[in-house]
């Protein structure tokens, strides 16, 4: 690895604890991100000249303090800071009053952090991007590219969402135990958020878009470090890595989306869900089941058959089944519905989702899965009728192919015999 | 003498690097790992799953389990070799030999004392 690499790597890693310790001192968005930046600069310039320092994230809130000293003054509670020569000296005194600037506080900054890009004014798109800006770090270009948009109109997206978390004030005293729940949960969904944007990405899109994936894996692993003991951490933790995990057997050659019936399961990392099975293994010791933990377990039972005919649907129904109640939601019904498919039959199935359909109306999912359900009961003009209604409806291109496959299908099972050779 | 080459590294730090990068230290590491073998030296490799996946029995009475590893360090365990070495010297030139291939952590290089190799296939 070359020099920079590593340097870019050492920069990305303490970049959550260090911009979280400069919010805390200089109390504006701006100025941390800023004074983190000139640190950065400075790393740049010394760290290849004098070596890695032991703790780069000391290193470079103490080099931030220093090139903001003039914005530090302007605030109150000062500490007194070190010496400018004594940023580039590593040894450990250094390290030590870091340590006591940052050590008890640390874990409240990164929440902290996090928490401000989840501000409740905020849509979901635009909380996603500034975490992606201020706590991951990505460059503006990296996230328009993300979200296929231009870069000029992800540059006001974010701009627009920094002017109204500075309108909207951050508490900066450490919270309460309750308070910090509280933080954790709204932050968790946001990395959820992140995931999911990556992960509901088409065939021709992945490469664009995992990254974000990726990320939200990063920041979910980040939190569990901070809070160790928070079974839904866990199961969020494990609930991104065993889907992530299949991500390279998601979409064939043409970028088509491929089913998880139809998946090469050799195709799936098996680290990720050996680490996403340990994950919901120290989760369950705690007893406090919760949604993150259910779906991660639903995704573990996928994860462990080796074949698709050795999945336990029965145990799925179940799940569902619970998750319905903590959360309950017409998504997850029709969720369950295709796990009962498999162990009570489509006519069960459809009789579930029926009551769905007023709220569903608009959802491309609901068309698809009632489809496939009438098409297994050989209705097959009925399930035409879904399976169209599906396509108006495709968020992607990959969607659209997938329900035009069925169609396909339906037309050729459903030509009287002799006369497929004469149709096309 | 067999010496354990226990791998210390900031965990946040090896997480943030591209999967370019892992791909690149690991194929680094697998070219030192190759020379050893050829000589008949490695013994078991592990690469550990990060420390969130960690939990630790604390031997009280009744022992207690915690969430997380056992060690708060800012570098943590990430994994270790078994080389067969003849003394300190050559187990020194083994890590920095692996040091150059996986730059920053620490490597602690033990003498082993009793070594079960085990029956399970990786």
């Amino acid at each position: 690895m070359t020099d920079t690499a590593w340097i870019d790597a050492a920069l990305t890693s303490a970049r959550p604890q260090a911009v979280g310790a400069l919010l805390r001192y200089f109390r504006d968005l701006d100025t941390a991100e800023e004074a983190f930046q000139n640190a950065c600069l400075r790393a740049l310039k010394s760290w290849p000249q004098n070596g890695p320092p032991r703790d780069p994230a000391a290193w470079l809130i103490m080099a931030g303090r220093n090139v903001g000293i003039d914005e530090v003054r302007r605030h109150r509670k000062q500490e007194p800071l070190p010496e400018d020569e004594a940023i580039s000296d590593l040894d450990d005194a250094e390290d030590a009053l870091a340590e006591r600037l940052d050590g008890s506080h640390y874990r409240d900054d990164i929440l902290r952090l996090l928490f401000i890009c989840c501000h409740p004014d905020l849509p979901g798109t635009q909380q996603i991007a500034l975490a992606l800006r201020i706590v991951s770090g990505l460059t503006v270009k990296q996230i328009a590219r993300a979200f296929l948009v231009t870069e000029a109109a992800m540059e006001q997206r974010i701009t627009r969402a920094k002017a109204r978390v500075a309108d909207a004030g951050v508490a900066f005293e450490t919270p309460g135990a309750v308070e910090r729940i509280e933080r954790l949960s709204v932050v968790a969904a946001m990395i959820y958020l992140i995931f999911n944007e990556g992960y509901s990405a088409s065939g021709d899109t992945f490469e664009a878009r995992a990254p974000l994936c990726e990320e939200a894996i990063r920041l979910a692993r980040l939190l569990l470090r901070l809070f160790q003991s928070e079974p839904e951490i866990m199961g969020l933790t494990a609930l991104l890595l065993l889907q992530h995990a299949r991500s390279a057997a998601r979409f064939d050659a043409d970028g088509a989306l491929v089913l998880l019936d139809d998946q090469d399961r050799s195709l799936w990392n098996q680290k990720m869900i050996a680490e996403g099975l340990a994950l919901i293994d120290k989760a369950m010791r705690h007893r406090q089941s919760g949604p993150y933990q259910v779906q991660a377990a639903i995704a573990a039972l996928h994860a462990r058959a080796e074949k698709p005919e050795d999945t336990d649907w029965t145990q799925i129904d179940l799940l569902y089944g619970a998750l319905e109640i903590m959360q309950p939601s017409p998504v997850v019904t029709l969720n369950r519905a295709v796990a009962v498919s498999k162990v009570r039959g489509a006519q069960a199935a459809l009789e579930m989702i029926e009551p769905l359909g007023p709220r569903l109306s608009n959802y491309f999912h609901f068309f698809g899965v009632r489809g496939a359900f009438l098409m297994q009961l050989d209705r097959n003009e009925e399930a035409r009728v879904a399976f169209d209604r599906a396509i108006a409806l495709a968020n992607t291109s990959a969607e659209a192919a997938h329900i035009r496959m069925h169609l396909d299908r339906l037309m050729r099972d459903s030509a009287p015999p002799g006369t497929k050779a004469s149709k096309k | 003498m067999l010496y354990a080459i226990l791998c210390y590294h900031d965990e946040d730090l090896v997480g943030s690097w591209t999967r370019e990068q892992d791909a690149a230290v690991m194929q680094k590491l697998a070219v030192v790992q190759d020379k050893l073998a050829k000589q008949g030296r490695l013994g078991p490799v592990a690469r550990l799953l990060p420390t969130t996946s960690a939990t630790t029995l604390r031997k009280e009475d009744p022992p207690l389990v915690l969430d997380g590893p056992y060690a708060e360090t800012k570098e943590q365990l990430l994994g270790f070799y078994v080389v067969d070495c003849k003394n300190l010297d050559e187990a020194l030139d083994v890590a920095r030999d692996l040091g150059a291939a996986n730059p920053g952590g620490a490597y602690e290089i033990r003498p082993v004392g009793v070594l079960n190799p085990g029956s399970v296939s990786a």
